[in-house]
């Protein structure tokens, strides 16, 4: 018993110890406690030298929280209990916490070099006006493919990918949206479609694919397409960069025949604290400089004209990346269907995993 | 003195109700809203007559017998010979070692292990076999979830075993009983227990693994902790989630029922 006494105080010891010494840490940093903002992101989204630099120029320092997918970001905002400043939820997810009230709206009057933003992504169907949200970074969802495995002319439109020659060899990101609506496309449908005999098609259509999946797979689709893994993925323009960085025998396109347009924007969440903070960040975000450097970081295209101008030729005129206006007008971007139609989409989707091979 | 004893029992029933029994009432509550907020039967008719969500149920029993049985192959004879070693608990310790480490860490260094370019392939090639397709199979993803899962089986078949008094095991080999009779008579029949907490502790974790079905299995495995995951955090559709929750909680009672311990009416005499 006295043993476990004193092993017990002596845990209890180290606890108090680690937490006086983060404590200090933190002081040591120049954190006072309200000169902060707490960004909730996506995983490796912002190049954190532009962090470093924020709390230079202002003081504020930048606590990040990263989230995996849309719709965990909407639970935990939706349960409360969080302080995030700022957050960046894609274009559906935008409009869908809008529906929900959980954003409030941003001060067009505070903002400096709003005008930087390329009116082509603003104004979107998701958030008319952007009263609610600011895009940091817009981007496809195409194929990307290996040389080496396949010949370049051979993968140029997503009905290529139900050819027998990519037998086994296709990868497809692990989101009901995006591969229901690649489906779509093929048919000429959109991608925001509630015709439910349009979505059963399209289930067909990708159960016809299946022969040649080779797994549905999330992040992880990086490392197994830079590694050789398989010959062909279907992914989003921004991991395709990162694949590409890697890997000298990858390519990314988005079909002619169209594809998804997708954004992912700033917004202040209804449990927004530090207002100050707030701005003084969307404002450095927007200045060039700045979104240039993230977007080379990132490797995501950012909407940011004066940013674009600033990049390297090779990336502001890689169309790969920064499709061309005819590219650009056939894209679709999501809209918010409402739970119902979501688990429909999410449904087939299932349906279409569940089949065997 | 009686007093006291309530007394002190009271932080450990507050903990029960708020960490056991609230949660299991909320998903039951949570299970009967569709995904239109009505209440009624709606998510449990959809479980009990969509070919869909009945073939997955089925799927995951398939698999996580075949992980169960898999790891209780291995488990039992290592649990045995660790028991007939000098330093057990040393041996112990290292079987036990890999579950300090996280679970995705592990599945990760799978992937590199069984990918194109991964150790095996790397070695099929040097003997002349060639590069075989090892991850997203049904193989390799059987094998690494009775990898993880080995540690719980192993444990309570050592402390079984170890339990077992040797002078048993004596008296069966002086009555003139062959190997294979004194185990099947006797250690195995005395080790039994351990066998069936073996066997709960790694089965129901085994029928709802969802991390590893999408890294190993690429998500050609799909399991009903695919369908949980999904519907929680893609769908948004809790009450679904939720059922699928109460079915597997249902199948937990049933396992426990069956491989737990019965209390022997009348006894033998």
């Amino acid at each position: 018993m006295k043993r476990l006494i004193s092993f017990a105080l002596a845990i209890l010891a180290v606890c108090a110890l680690l937490v006086l010494g983060s404590s200090q840490l933190r002081a040591a940093n120049g954190v006072k406690a309200d000169h902060k903002l707490t960004l909730y992101n996506w995983g490796d989204y912002i190049d954190p030298a532009l962090l470093k630099k924020f709390q230079k120029e202002t003081g504020y320092q930048v606590q990040i929280e990263t989230f995996d997918s849309n719709e965990a970001m909407f639970t935990k905002i939706k349960q409360g209990g969080t302080n995030y400043d700022l957050a960046v939820p894609s274009d559906y997810m935008i409009q869908k916490m809008r529906r929900a009230h959980l954003l409030k709206p941003i001060d067009h009057k505070r903002l400096q070099g709003l005008q930087q933003l390329n009116p082509r992504f603003l104004n979107q169907s998701f958030d008319r006006g952007n009263h609610y949200s600011l895009p940091y970074f817009w981007g496809t969802l195409g194929i990307v493919y290996n040389d080496q495995m396949i010949a370049s002319q051979a993968i140029q439109h997503w009905q290529d990918l139900w050819s027998p020659k990519l037998r086994n060899q296709l990868m497809l990101v692990d989101s009901a949206r995006d591969i229901m609506g690649m489906a779509l496309i093929t048919q000429g449908k959109s991608v925001n479609t509630t015709n439910q005999a349009d979505l059963e098609q399209a289930k067909k259509k990708l159960q016809r694919l299946m022969p040649n999946v080779k797994a549905i797979v999330a992040d992880e689709i990086k490392m197994y397409m830079a590694q050789n893994e398989a010959a062909a993925a279907v992914t989003w323009s921004g991991e395709a960069a990162e694949m590409m960085a890697n890997n000298k025998h990858l390519h990314y396109v988005v079909p002619s025949e169209g594809s998804n347009l997708w954004f992912d924007n700033f917004v202040i969440p209804k449990t927004a604290k530090h207002y100050q903070a707030i701005y003084a960040f969307l404002n450095f975000m927007l200045k060039p400089e700045n979104a240039a450097q993230n977007a080379a970081y990132v490797g995501y295209a950012t909407p940011n004209q004066g940013a674009q101008h600033l990049l390297p030729a090779s990336i502001s005129n890689d169309h790969q990346f920064y499709p061309n206006d005819k590219v650009l007008a056939r894209l679709q971007v999501y809209a918010d269907l409402g739970q119902k139609m979501i688990g429909v989409y999410n449904d087939k989707f299932l349906e279409f995993k569940m089949y065997p091979r | 003195m009686k007093k006291y004893s309530a007394f002190y029992g009271v932080p450990y029933i507050i903990w029960l109700i708020l960490f056991v029994i609230a949660p299991l009432v909320l998903i039951a509550y949570q299970s009967f809203f569709t995904i239109g907020g009505q209440m009624s039967w709606a998510n449990y008719q959809t479980y009990f007559h969509s070919g869909t969500y009945l073939r997955m149920t089925l799927n995951s029993i398939w698999y996580a017998f075949v992980i169960t049985l898999l790891t209780l192959v291995i488990s039992y004879p290592t649990a045995y010979i660790l028991n007939q070693t000098r330093h057990k608990q040393l041996w112990l310790l290292l079987i036990i070692l890999p579950t300090w480490i996280n679970l995705l860490l592990k599945a990760y260094a799978f992937i590199g292990i069984f990918s194109q370019n991964g150790a095996i392939n790397h070695f099929l090639r040097f003997i002349g076999i060639g590069p075989q397709q090892l991850l997203f199979t049904n193989t390799s993803f059987v094998l690494v979830a009775a990898y993880i899962e080995i540690p719980f089986m192993i444990l309570p078949i050592f402390n079984a075993i170890a339990e077992l008094n040797p002078s048993l095991i004596n008296a069966s080999r002086d009555l003139g009983a062959t190997n294979w009779q004194t185990f099947s008579k006797v250690i195995f029949p005395l080790t039994l227990n351990g066998v069936k907490t073996g066997i709960q502790t790694v089965f129901i974790p085994s029928l709802s693994l969802f991390m590893l079905t999408r890294l190993i299995g690429g998500n050609k495995v799909i399991t009903l902790g695919t369908a949980i995951e999904q519907h929680f955090l893609v769908t948004q559709n809790w009450g679904m989630g939720s059922t699928i929750g109460v079915v597997l909680i249902l199948a937990m009672v049933l396992i426990m029922f069956v491989t737990g311990e019965r209390r022997k009416r009348g006894g033998d005499k």
